[in-house]
């Protein structure tokens, strides 16, 4: 199949033909049959678009379809659209929808309800906003048409309506998209390869999933989010086994089938099982943050942020959060290393701690304790939270290492004011790759000030450049804005990468077809 | 009795009321907060009040409150904040695992328990005696998730003969019912027999020393009679309020064997609940377990008096 490139833009429906044209895929796995899943978390909200949780957007995947969808090599194909067509200026774009959708209530899809789907995301999604904002008018033109009209340039509008990752714009009935974004829907009714199994739903424990035998998948080879989405099993269960050890045993013992993003503790245990496979579905992983808070002192000073840069090293905190070497990367790229459009090494500091103590003796810093919130119990962000603290001991910071559950930190970081009113300075998260290889979908890289994601940098050049980003079709005009982001970012310090990893998936050996992509996909799969 | 029981069950009122406001204002006192959980990572400010708003935390504590109680007084105990689901279809999914995996930790831990306390006092100083209470004091030090992943490499991983998680529910046939939760009950149940095993001990202990049990002997009973016909019912009382307490601690103390075992019970709703700061689940949840202790104490309270007809309330 022939990837959505810029050229193949202009060429509109003729790309389509080309689609077309590239043959069927024809499948040989076995079907039926029963799929045990141990999810990463328990799914306890359904409506992907009221949330961004990464499990929620997995749930969304199986029930949902999309228009356009991204493959493992990170381009947008087209999915429940058939042809679409683009002015010479891109301001004018019209979308026809393949024949044969329809929702798990019988009804068909159609153009009205991709334009009350988009609406309601377009109201919760960073990137749906942006795209909202720069349309005049989008409407139905008839039962598979629908034509979005720019106001004003915008040059990504596959790549939002294929965004792969939360919030991804799933598309559901018309009455289900009106209702209040900031409410969740109340059915889970999608087009998507697999029905939600209503009153089978237990939180905390079970959620099922029936294939959806209506469901007509695209003839082309399934490739990331893309491509035919075959539901090949009859039924998914994902079991929440909140204890690591005891999923790591009912794998083992054949009680459940796979077991998605295992604790790394676990893996070499179950490599050396001839039962069971270990498989990095998303080959580029995730990258870790440390965020400084920019409106409070020390860090609302650019001289303290630039000693966090100086006194960053990444092999020291991947060994430590990471531990083996297989499964993590030292990456100086903003936007990710390993095979991502915008890669770079431009403006990235090597490790000087010496430098670094001068530069936070320079920026002022009284000496009142640093606050690194570290939240316990979640891996990916405690063990940074002490590697951050002896370091930045090392450069002469006084630090309070504040512990607490990862519910608090979320609570806390909320807080913009002093460390005496429960502020904070510097907290540890971690992004997946499909929220971080663009400007775009970057939310550490912003420099919006009090509106800007916690932390709450403020950096007119790097708002303008994300705005310019956006706005910008040529993809190598695209790549030089987005190095300039990246100067900018190793300049002012809105946040440091402390590296990039993988978090593997770990299955029976009876499971076959497991997609590579930036989320957990269960179509194509048969055991 | 009947007077005994409508005292007890009206003096339940008040104590469920503080409880309730207690839990609410204490939940409430907890740093978290629902809407930044659900509006996720790259939320704004906006957003985030957009949720608290439409979930109601925006209003005024005393406010959210009163509307509780309300709902409380009607029978409604709300619904959960993320899934939507009422919190009491919410617990009914739940109650069947937590009620069925502490009545067979119980009935493992008095089947066990009673007869080795009353053979330990009975052989007293022997190497019976010995035996139990070296048990007994192995059991109090064995923390439960250990004994639960010993017991699953032993018996799920190594033998292979039993399921190393899960639940499955009476319908699904007893076999089915009874394999998933034989390792799970064992493991809650060898802190009750040991707690059990010692207090009979002592109170059979106790008992054998006074004046009617030699009595009894003088007059040529046999030993057996003795001890299950006269001692045992004496030692009775101490037992009965231990078992009493033990089933309350039990509710409790089946968190980790819920989470070790993978069981969908009471005491993993509660845990999840308090760490997303699902306060309806959190408040409905607790009520229920403190109107479980109540009415517990209440049956504690009436088997005194059958067991004893001299006590009087």
């Amino acid at each position: 199949m022939t990837p959505i490139t810029r050229r193949a833009l202009l060429a509109g429906s003729a790309a389509a033909a080309t689609t077309l044209a590239a043959g069927p895929y024809v499948h040989a796995q076995k079907t039926g049959g029963l799929l045990r899943v141990v999810p990463h978390a328990d799914l306890k909200v359904l409506d992907p678009i009221w949330t961004t949780g990464y499990i929620t957007r997995n749930h969304g995947y199986m029930i949902f379809d999309t228009l356009f969808a991204m493959d493992a090599n990170l381009k947008v194909q087209p999915q429940m659209v058939e042809k679409w067509t683009a002015s010479a200026n891109k301001m004018k774009w019209t979308f026809v929808l393949r024949d044969g959708l329809k929702f798990h209530d019988g009804q068909p899809v159609t153009a009205e309800d991709c334009v009350a789907s988009i609406k309601r995301w377009g109201a919760r999604d960073a990137l749906g906003r942006l795209l909202m904002g720069s349309i005049g008018k989008m409407a139905a033109v008839d039962k598979k048409t629908f034509a979005i009209d720019l106001e004003q340039p915008f040059g990504l509008v596959l790549e939002a309506l294929g965004k792969p990752s939360s919030n991804v714009p799933f598309i559901m009935p018309a009455r289900l998209a009106a209702t209040d974004p900031n409410e969740q829907v109340k059915e889970m009714v999608g087009s998507g390869p697999y029905k939600f199994a209503a009153g089978e739903w237990q939180p905390g424990n079970k959620v099922v999933y029936l294939a959806n035998p209506d469901y007509v998948p695209r003839k082309d080879k399934p490739s990331g989010a893309a491509g035919a989405k075959r539901p090949l099993v009859d039924r998914v269960e994902w079991r929440y086994i909140p204890d690591a050890a005891t999923a790591s045993a009912a794998l083992e013992a054949g009680e459940v089938d796979f077991w998605e993003n295992i604790p790394l503790d676990f893996a070499p245990k179950l490599e050396k099982n001839p039962n069971v496979v270990i498989f990095v579905s998303d080959t580029r992983g995730s990258q870790g943050w440390l965020r400084p808070n920019h409106l409070q002192p020390p860090f609302n000073n650019k001289k303290a942020r630039q000693a966090l840069l100086y006194m960053m090293d990444q092999k020291a905190y991947l060994d430590t959060v990471i531990g083996n070497a297989k499964y993590y990367k030292i990456c100086p790229a903003v936007f990710m290393c390993g095979g991502t459009p915008f890669e770079s090494a431009v403006g990235a500091p090597k490790q000087d701690l010496e430098k670094a103590r001068q530069l936070l003796k320079e920026s002022g810093y009284d000496g009142r304790p640093v606050v690194v919130l570290d939240p316990t119990d979640s891996p990916y962000a405690h063990a940074p939270a002490l590697v951050t603290a002896e370091l930045l001991k090392k450069i002469g910071a006084t630090v309070d290492v504040a512990a607490m559950d990862w519910s608090s930190v979320l609570a806390r970081r909320a807080n913009k004011g002093p460390v005496g009113q429960g502020g904070w300075n510097i907290f540890h998260t971690w992004s997946t790759s499909l929220d971080v290889i663009t400007p775009a979908v970057h939310a550490a890289v912003g420099g919006a000030g009090e509106k800007a994601w916690f932390g709450w940098p403020t950096n007119e050049a790097a708002e303008k450049l994300r705005a310019d980003f956006v706005k910008e079709p040529d993809p190598a005009k695209q790549k030089r804005i987005a190095e300039q982001i990246q100067q900018i970012t190793y300049d002012d310090v809105p946040y440091v990468s402390w590296g990039q990893f993988v978090v593997p998936n770990a299955f029976r050996k009876n499971v076959r077809g497991v997609l590579q992509f930036g989320a957990t996909l269960f179509w194509n799969i048969s055991v | 009795m009947l007077p005994l029981i409508a005292r007890r069950v009206l003096a339940t009122i008040p104590v469920m009321g503080v409880v309730a406001l207690t839990v609410f204002a204490l939940l409430h006192l907890t740093p978290g907060d629902p809407a930044i959980i659900i509006a996720g990572d790259y939320a704004t400010t906006q957003d985030i009040a957009r949720i608290r708003a439409s979930l109601g935390l925006d209003r005024p504590l005393l406010a959210q409150a009163g509307i509780w109680l309300a709902k409380l007084l009607r029978g409604d105990l709300g619904a959960s904040i993320y899934s939507g689901l009422p919190v009491t279809t919410l617990i009914g999914q739940r109650v069947g695992p937590t009620v069925a995996l502490t009545a067979l930790a119980m009935l493992i831990s008095v089947a066990v328990a009673v007869p080795l306390g009353v053979l330990a006092a009975w052989r007293q100083g022997s190497w019976v005696d010995r035996i139990v209470m070296i048990v007994s004091v192995s059991g109090f030090s064995m923390p439960v998730f250990w004994l639960g992943f010993l017991l699953v490499w032993v018996f799920a991983i190594q033998a292979g003969v039993l399921p190393v998680q899960g639940y499955q529910p009476l319908e699904a046939g007893p076999w089915q019912f009874l394999r998933h939760l034989v390792l799970p009950a064992v493991t809650l149940s060898l802190v009750y027999m040991a707690l059990i095993a010692r207090m009979t001990r002592a109170s059979v202990l106790g008992v054998l020393r006074e004046d009617y049990i030699r009595t009894a002997f003088a007059k040529g009973l046999a030993p057996h009679r003795v001890l299950l016909g006269h001692a045992l019912k004496a030692a009775s009382l101490p037992v009965v309020t231990i078992i009493g307490v033990g089933f309350a601690l039990l509710i409790g103390g089946a968190v980790v064997t819920e989470s070790v075992f993978a069981i969908p019970g009471l005491g993993r709703l509660t845990v999840d609940a308090i760490v997303r700061r699902d306060y309806p689940v959190v408040q409905g949840v607790v009520l229920v377990v403190s109107g479980v202790y109540v009415l517990l104490n209440l049956v504690i309270d009436v088997v005194y008096v059958v067991l004893d007809p001299r006590i009087r309330y």
